[in-house]
């Protein structure tokens, strides 16, 4: 049987506000345990919530990002339970009225088709403290310096049908809260972590099947890993004529798997009411507008400019566009290099992306600025150097050598474009080869290309190519 | 059991301090009749002394109150004295005092000092009162007859075998007993106001959002609100000045000045009042002797120049059925934070995690607490949620609507505070509803938002009664003001219990 | 409404209440008396009214995103019944 997957996703994005969701508390990540943890995050007898007009402002950022409707009214209910890690008792979320209504997203997928995936709704809600489970002899240690950082759930449609378009989704959501200035995306760090609910159904049926959702995926290989698993282990349950159980899985990295978590056993009566210590949100039009007024331009907007403005195809241009930083950086490449958009595609995508992904930099720790790549270019534009000395060049620049100029002139890597000193090398080297020679003018084309490489070889590499060409034909032509 | 007439006396002599109004002693704070060290030390004095007889105190401050009151004296000294610097007063165990515990009645919180003080507990301090301690209460503010403290009952000085009510019990037996001129409380169903109807007192509860609850540790959070229990409306007037206010820290805080309450009291007129008496509230289930009084205190008001409206609040029976929703569902949510895990009390030797959870809680939580808690818990659980807490807040709009129209009618509505007098200690302690049903006419205020008053206005078989004033959103002026025209024409809140002078 | 003793005890669960046994029974005959008052609401029909949360018509008010409170890790700790290494200690609690 043909099987169709299923894939909705479930984000939690921490807000990159400064203080807490419903307290002045610090958001910083890495203090010591509960440093960052005042009385309202320590759930204190008395104590009150009051709600952060930055984490407002992000939702409503995001909510303008993916086209959505925002609430002008919603409200913030309690969830309730009981967990060591959960001070209060009850986490406060929006639960019936979210502040960002249904919105959508476009992703590419590789066959470089486009595919709009539904957003359902996002809502403000305060994050958890962490249990530490090592080394407190036999306990349990509560760190609450992360209770209370503002989350966004964004809830997406059951839209996707792939893992890949399930990892494309996650990474166009981390691209946008990234650019938005919302989150910083980091999904070790668990400021952008990602539930997946997965089912899958026979091809051509309009029903949904019995999902699972599975939880503790860090990082987006992770996340394709854990579906795979789960489809597979889904349509064995099915074909051997089993039936899927509607629960929570737990995706373990190390074993490549997902397991059941052990069900709490009344997880689903969350008692959920209106938080009687909030009132409801209001959302005024003004508001949204300030909001909109600070909006960066969108990675889409983006995307369009750059083949538009820079003439580059739609791979590079998603490519550099993928976060405001990259985008920034062959920006300011383009400008520094006075033109060349193409050329400076090649080099920020190759020859930097190599060089960060091989020593696992971010674009922001790149160890050549974007002012110095633009004057690599400048130089190969103007033909002081070839692409490939540039290569050799770019390469001393990385190891901390300075700029292309004083490299150039250092290594003495100056292009050599004097016809004179040019036609004294290829007069050398014709005449050590009188074979050659021959073979060529008996009509062997394709030795003309050994001569120039010979030539090029005698100059190390520095006479002008297009030069050498043009002499080597004049002189064994003659 | 009334021994005779405070205020004073009629050869003109003052009476002695402990039996002096706010009012009055701050008159003798700023003539320099006394200074706020003596004051304080000799309500000190007879605290240590009679609070065995009472129970009122949970705990007494003396040290820092001796502090406060000689930077009261300091500060008076050097002109920067406020109508009320150095006057002391005491304060339910429910608002948290930053160093002093706090209990709340509970042994779940017999061992938590607050790191921070109630914005009440600040706003009268920055006023210049000073605190003597921290007063008895029923457990987390739930019970109407402070039985359920972990301290203890309180006995009424009124007739010591008798409640004194509750919540705010301890509070309204210290003023009572004259350990305090005033004190504050908090009222979710009536509990600054039946203690206050049992104990011969003035007693406020304002609107919702004009005391901040930062600070005053949670039962129901859309309607617990402080107030001031005191001898007189003009004490009540003065003391609510210092407590209310915009507090940025509580989002149900209302953003609106603070009128001046004390200033306005005279230049309230009985004249043409329209006083609403709601026909529900004089049906059955008021006590012979409670009727007399309420039906004598229309007559007076009517004498006094108000005019008597009957209206109609037509869900009143509604209100107990609603409030013991609303009420357990948010103090179940509430009082999850008592897990033993960062604060308060925490069981022996846990077996696990939910052997901590049940056992803290359990142990650390007594009977009432926990039936409220297990009725909001079901209340708000799967398959419940429609039929009990939405239903019930159908029925807090209904509540409310039927007041709004009443408002078009009348200034403000007359009833009594409670069905009966003080009733006897352990009479109703074994039947919940029985003692829910003493707020029977307190609660449907709470549900709506309004501010209302009890007052004395007589007595019933020699114990005293209240009758409550009701009023419109934010019309607290008009509820004191009222209250003082009456107290002016009257002497009932001058009564003293026996043996408090002695 | 009557309550079963295995309903007190599910409630007391979900509300992390021990309930010795011996209470069980007293329990269920309060709270059903209690549910027995709240019943009376029944009497009343509610369809088409607006369910009342809050007493005020008011929204909420927003603070600034300004850290404001200072660490006072100790001084909180203080009143803490297990503290190691400036965790909150509890039971393991098994994931």
């Amino acid at each position: 049987m043909q099987w169709e997957t299923v894939i909705g996703l479930e984000i939690h994005a921490q807000l990159a506000t400064n203080s807490k969701i419903f307290s002045g508390a610090s958001t910083r990540f890495g203090n010591e345990p509960n440093r960052q943890a005042c009385p309202v995050d320590l759930g204190l007898p008395g104590v009150l919530p009051v709600l952060n007009e930055g984490a407002v402002a992000m939702a409503v950022r995001l909510g303008l990002g993916i086209g959505a409707d925002i609430a002008g009214r919603s409200v913030f209910a309690r969830k309730n339970y009981f967990y060591p890690d959960l001070p209060k008792g009850y986490q406060i979320s929006q639960y019936e009225i979210p502040v960002v209504g249904t919105g959508q997203l476009e992703i590419a997928l590789d066959d470089g088709t486009v595919k709009t995936i539904g957003v359902t709704r996002a809502h403000l809600e305060e994050d958890a403290g962490k249990s530490l489970h090592e080394d407190f002899h036999g306990m349990t240690g509560i760190d609450l310096n992360r209770a209370g950082t503002p989350l966004l759930e964004i809830v997406s449609e059951p839209d996707m049908r792939s893992p890949a378009e399930a990892v494309a989704y996650a990474k166009k959501i981390r691209t946008l809260v990234r650019y938005l200035g919302i989150c910083d995306g980091n999904m070790q760090e668990g400021s952008l972590r990602v539930d997946a609910n997965v089912s899958i159904r026979p091809a051509g049926s309009q029903e949904f099947g019995t999902r699972a959702e599975i939880k503790n995926v860090n990082s987006f290989r992770f996340l394709e890993k854990a579906l795979n698993f789960e489809i597979e282990r889904q349509r064995e349950i099915l074909e051997d004529g089993g039936t899927v159980q509607q629960e929570t899985r737990l995706y373990d990295a190390n074993a490549d798997e997902t397991r059941s978590m052990r069900t709490k056993e009344e997880a689903n009566d969350y008692r959920y009411f209106p938080d009687p210590d909030l009132l409801p949100l209001e959302v005024d039009q003004a508001f949204i507008e300030s909001v909109r007024v600070e909006l960066p331009e969108l990675p889409d907007e983006k995307r369009d400019r750059f083949i538009s403005e820079y003439g580059l195809p739609v791979y590079d241009a998603n490519v550099l566009t993928a976060s405001r930083e990259l985008a920034d950086y062959y920006e300011a490449t383009v400008a520094a290099a006075g033109g060349a958009p193409k050329v400076g595609a090649n080099w920020v995508m190759s020859e930097l992306g190599g060089v960060l992904n091989a020593q696992g930099l971010d674009i922001s720790d790149s160890p050549v600025s974007a002012q110095a790549l633009g004057g690599l270019i400048q130089r190969i534009q103007d033909q002081t150097i070839s692409g490939k000395i540039a290569k050799q060049v770019f390469e001393a620049m990385v190891a901390g050598e300075g700029d292309a100029d004083g490299v150039i002139e250092a290594k003495g890597l100056k292009q050599i474009t004097d016809t004179g000193e040019i036609e004294r090398m290829i007069d050398e080297v014709v005449d050590a080869n009188p074979g050659q020679v021959e073979q060529y003018r008996a009509g062997k084309d394709k030795v003309l290309g050994w001569f120039v490489g010979q030539v090029m070889k005698a100059s190390r590499g520095k006479a002008n190519p297009e030069q050498v060409n043009q002499l080597l034909r004049q002189k064994l032509d003659a | 059991m009334i021994s005779g007439r405070t205020g004073p006396t009629n050869d003109g002599s003052n009476p002695v301090m402990h039996d002096r109004t706010i009012a009055e002693l701050a008159r003798a704070l700023a003539d320099g009749e006394v200074s706020s060290v003596e004051l304080t030390r000799g309500f000190l004095d007879r605290i240590e002394a009679r609070n065995p007889d009472s129970n009122s105190f949970i705990t007494i401050t003396r040290e820092q109150a001796l502090a406060e009151a000689e930077v009261a004296d300091a500060g008076r000294a050097a002109g920067r004295a406020g109508a009320l610097t150095g006057v002391p007063i005491a304060h339910k165990d429910i608002f948290c005092t930053d160093g002093v515990r706090t209990s709340c009645g509970s042994r779940m919180l017999d061992n938590f000092e607050a790191p921070y003080d109630a914005t009440v507990v600040r706003n009268m301090r920055e006023a210049g009162l000073v605190m003597l301690g921290k007063t008895n209460m029923d457990e987390f503010a739930m019970g109407s007859s402070n039985e359920t403290s972990y301290y203890g009952p309180v006995n009424n000085p009124w007739d010591p075998r008798r409640v004194p009510g509750g919540s705010s019990g301890g509070s309204a037996a210290a003023v009572a007993a004259r350990l305090a001129p005033g004190a504050t409380g908090t009222d979710t169903g009536g509990s600054i106001r039946q203690p206050a109807a049992m104990c011969g007192l003035t007693g406020l509860k304002p609107t919702y959002g004009r005391v901040s609850r930062f600070g005053m540790v949670a039962f129901a959070s859309s309607l617990d609100q402080g107030g001031p229990l005191a001898r007189t409306a003009e004490d009540c007037a003065l003391m609510l000045g210092a407590m209310a206010g915009f507090d940025p820290n509580d989002s149900t805080s209302i953003d609106r000045p603070v009128d001046d309450y004390a200033g306005a009291l005279d230049g309230v007129s009985l004249q043409g009042l329209k006083v609403g008496l709601p026909k529900e509230y004089f049906g059955e289930g008021m006590s012979e002797g409670v009727r007399g009084v309420v039906d004598g205190v229309a007559e007076r008001l009517r004498e006094l120049g108000a005019e008597p409206v009957e209206i109609s609040l037509a869900h009143t029976d509604l209100s107990v059925p609603a409030y013991y929703v609303v009420a357990p569902a948010e103090a179940s949510s509430n009082l999850s934070r008592f897990d033993g895990v960062r604060y308060g009390y925490r069981c022996e030797e846990a077996k696990n995690i939910l052997d901590l959870y049940e056992r803290s809680r359990g142990e650390g939580f007594g009977a009432e607490v926990k039936r409220r808690i297990m009725v909001g818990t079901y209340a708000l659980s799967a398959g419940y949620f429609d039929a009990y807490y939405l239903k019930a807040q159908k029925i807090r709009q209904l509540i409310s609507e039927d007041f709004r129209k009443a408002f078009e009618q009348v200034d403000v509505i007359l009833g009594p505070t409670s069905p009966t007098t003080a009733f006897p200690i352990g009479e109703r302690s074994d039947d919940p509803v029985a003692m829910y049903m003493s707020d029977v006419y307190t609660i449907a205020v709470n549900l709506a938002g309004l501010p209302a008053l009890s007052m004395p206005a007589g007595f019933a078989d020699g114990l005293p009664v209240g009758v409550q004033l009701i009023g419109n959103h934010f019309d607290e002026g008009r509820l004191l003001g009222v209250a003082h025209q009456y107290q002016q024409a009257t002497d009932h809140h001058r009564q003293v219990p026996a043996g408090v002078n002695d | 409404m009557s309550l079963s003793p295995d309903e007190v005890r599910r409630i007391a669960h979900l509300a992390r209440l021990s309930v010795a046994d011996d209470e069980v029974a007293a329990n269920a005959n309060d709270l059903s008396n209690i549910l027995d008052l709240v019943d009376r609401m029944n009497a009343v029909d509610t369809s088409g009214v607006t369910p009342m949360a809050h007493p005020q018509n008011a929204t909420q008010r927003l603070r600034p995103d300004v850290v404001t409170e200072p660490d006072q890790r100790e001084r909180y700790q203080r009143l803490a019944p297990a503290v190691e290494r400036g965790l909150y200690l509890v039971p393991r609690v098994v994931e």
